[in-house]
């Protein structure tokens, strides 16, 4: 499986380094991963390690000071409807129904198609998101929820090679994100989407994530650790929990964030991030597979943390 | 919540009424009062001194109609009869000085609409490259605070002087009032376009005409009809002015030339006519602005 999703990387990132002018010490340096076609990828890390700076040089918002990224072997330069970009806060434009916010993502990506035409798509996945009862609303009549499923849709319509998703759902309820969260997991099974998402949410990127960037703390940030999700896709949240396999992977990611991704901080993880699977370790690398199984029984106590940092 | 407005709406109606009608009393009261006895003295005058009065604007005789004599300030019964006059035939033309107020009120809103729509044209395009460069936009700051203090009819000469006609200095100085408050708008909105509206346009690959037109024209609209509707009611205000100065036609010369015939009705009459077409005009822009608002 390892050395399938190598070979077939779909994006590249080498070496990748940020500092802010002004700035004595690089937010992040040395950030080295890639993403295989089709798979779902989650970044977590706490506030100020530049996760979102990140996302922004996949998307070609920003520039990194140092290092690059590849999409499938083209080095990204800039924006591109390649990818498509879920904000953080939804971005749509107020003065734009649903329909016609859409509409302008459609055009851009096909100048010359006819009304009719656009109309047709941008039904289409209005439809996908459940919202066609309200695609002639504006914005502001939406809720929360409903406008982030609209930025979904708008991403989703112009067909992108990959979706870049800023944590979406940060400022959602939980049970409006746990529906969403459904209809995210469906669509990019539907759709065979490569997905970049940042996120905070421990439960949401076990539950979305085939593969778990853990960022160490900033200065010098790095994507010191690289988690596999053992548990076969089709997750479901009614399941999930009954699974041991999602303790596991559950206590891995808590502890790093809480106690190592600091003592990471200022370049002091590995530049080539290490790929561990929680609970099934015995066969990945040394320092890690030792660290991980001492003291931990299959039902390690859960640590009450929805959300960290 | 419905009814309780509708009740504030009403009573509100009712009071500015009652307002209205207390105003028209006091008039009333104020021109009507008991005749005085300034026009007894006529009896013991010569003929002389009668026919010096009259070119003294006095009429002694006319001591039957004590009212109009008393202030020359017209009664609401002869304020009444000039607001007929007017409205049964605004458009009449019996040369320079004697044209009817619908056909005054042409002129000045002509003025007005050449002198804003060129300010607009030049104000909103500028104030667009001013908005996203943040260079230019300190490059010209000191130019722009210095001109917008100056009061527009502080150039009517430098304007007379070098175009050397009175109709086009007057709508020259309705376009340099109007220009100030449509720039700064124009560039304060666009400049405060939020970043990631035009992120989105940047992740769509959207050209820069059609960013300009879909995204950053949409998005600063509001703030730039506000800096239109300042701007309308500037010129509004400038263009009696210029008006009065320049002479020829228009509302403000109108205004001007019955101060010389001393026709106060006339006077009075045109500056009700100024304020309700000012109002309107500040209605429509009105209109617009909440057409192009958007709830974020």
């Amino acid at each position: 499986m390892l050395t399938e999703t190598r070979s077939t990387e779909f994006l590249k990132v080498e070496g990748l380094g940020k500092t802010y002018p002004g700035g004595k010490e690089p937010v992040f340096d040395g950030v080295n991963f890639g993403i295989a076609q089709g798979e779902f990828v989650c970044i977590i890390g706490h506030s100020g390690c530049g996760k979102t700076t990140i996302l922004n040089v996949l998307a070609g918002l920003e520039s990194a000071s140092t290092g690059h990224v590849f999409m499938d072997k083209r080095e990204v330069a800039g924006p591109s409807l390649d990818r498509g970009v879920v904000f953080q806060g939804h971005a749509l434009m107020p003065w734009l129904s649903v329909r016609r916010n859409i509409a302008f993502a459609v055009r851009s990506k096909w100048p010359d198609w006819g009304r009719a035409q656009v109309e047709e798509h941008v039904q289409k996945y209005v439809a996908l998101v459940g919202l066609s009862s309200a695609s002639d609303k504006k914005p502001s009549e939406l809720s929360g929820g409903m406008k982030q499923r609209v930025g979904i849709a708008r991403a989703f319509a112009i067909q992108p090679r990959m979706l870049l998703l800023d944590e979406p759902f940060g400022a959602l309820d939980a049970l409006t994100r746990g529906t969403i969260q459904d209809e995210l997991l469906r669509i990019c099974a539907e759709t065979h989407q490569t997905v970049f998402m940042i996120t905070h949410d421990v439960d949401e990127a076990i539950l979305l994530a085939d593969r778990i960037l853990l960022m160490s703390n900033g200065p010098q940030a790095r994507v010191a650790e690289i988690v596999k999700n053992t548990m076969p896709r089709g997750r479901t949240r009614a399941t999930l929990h009954h699974d041991p396999q999602y303790y596991r992977i559950r206590n891995h990611l808590v502890d790093f964030l809480v106690a190592r991704s600091a003592e990471l901080s200022h370049g002091r993880a590995p530049a080539e991030p290490v790929e561990v699977s929680p609970g099934l370790d015995a066969v990945t690398g040394p320092g890690t597979a030792a660290e991980m199984s001492s003291g931990e029984s299959p039902h390690a106590k859960v640590v009450p943390l929805r959300s960290v940092a | 919540m419905n009814a309780t407005l509708n009740t504030q709406g009403f009573k509100a109606g009712m009071l500015s009424a009652l307002l209205l009608l207390l105003i028209l009393g006091v008039w009333h009261i104020a021109t009507t009062g008991p005749a005085t006895p300034a026009a007894a003295p006529a009896v013991t005058m010569t003929a002389e001194q009668i026919e010096y009065a009259k070119l003294m604007g006095k009429d002694p005789t006319a001591g039957a109609a004590p009212a109009a004599a008393k202030s020359g300030f017209p009664t609401l019964s002869q304020m009444g009869a000039v607001i007929v006059k007017h409205a049964s035939e605004p458009f009449y033309d019996n040369g320079p000085n004697d044209k009817g107020v619908g056909l005054q009120l042409g002129y000045s809103l002509g003025r007005v609409a050449l002198g804003f729509g060129l300010a607009a044209l030049v104000a909103i395009p500028l104030g667009f490259v001013i908005g996203m460069s943040p260079l230019i936009y300190r490059a010209l700051d000191p130019f722009i605070q210095v001109l917008k203090p100056i009061s527009p009819l502080a150039w009517m000469p430098l304007a007379l002087y070098t175009i050397k006609d009175s109709n086009i200095s007057g709508v020259f100085v309705i376009f340099i009032c109007s220009i100030w408050p449509m720039l700064i708008n124009t560039a304060f909105g666009v400049a405060g376009v939020r970043r990631e509206w035009l992120n989105v346009a940047r992740t769509l690959e959207v050209p820069p005409l059609r960013k300009a037109f879909e995204v950053i024209l949409p998005a600063a609209a509001p703030t730039i009809l506000t800096g239109m509707r300042i701007s309308m009611g500037i010129a509004w205000l400038v263009i009696v002015a210029a008006e009065m100065l320049v002479g020829g036609t228009g509302i403000g010369y109108f205004v001007w030339n019955e101060w010389n015939n001393l026709s106060l009705p006339n006077v009075i009459f045109a500056i009700l006519v100024i304020g309700v077409v000012g109002m309107l005009l500040d209605l429509m822009f009105a209109r617009l602005q909440r057409a192009v608002t958007y709830v974020d």
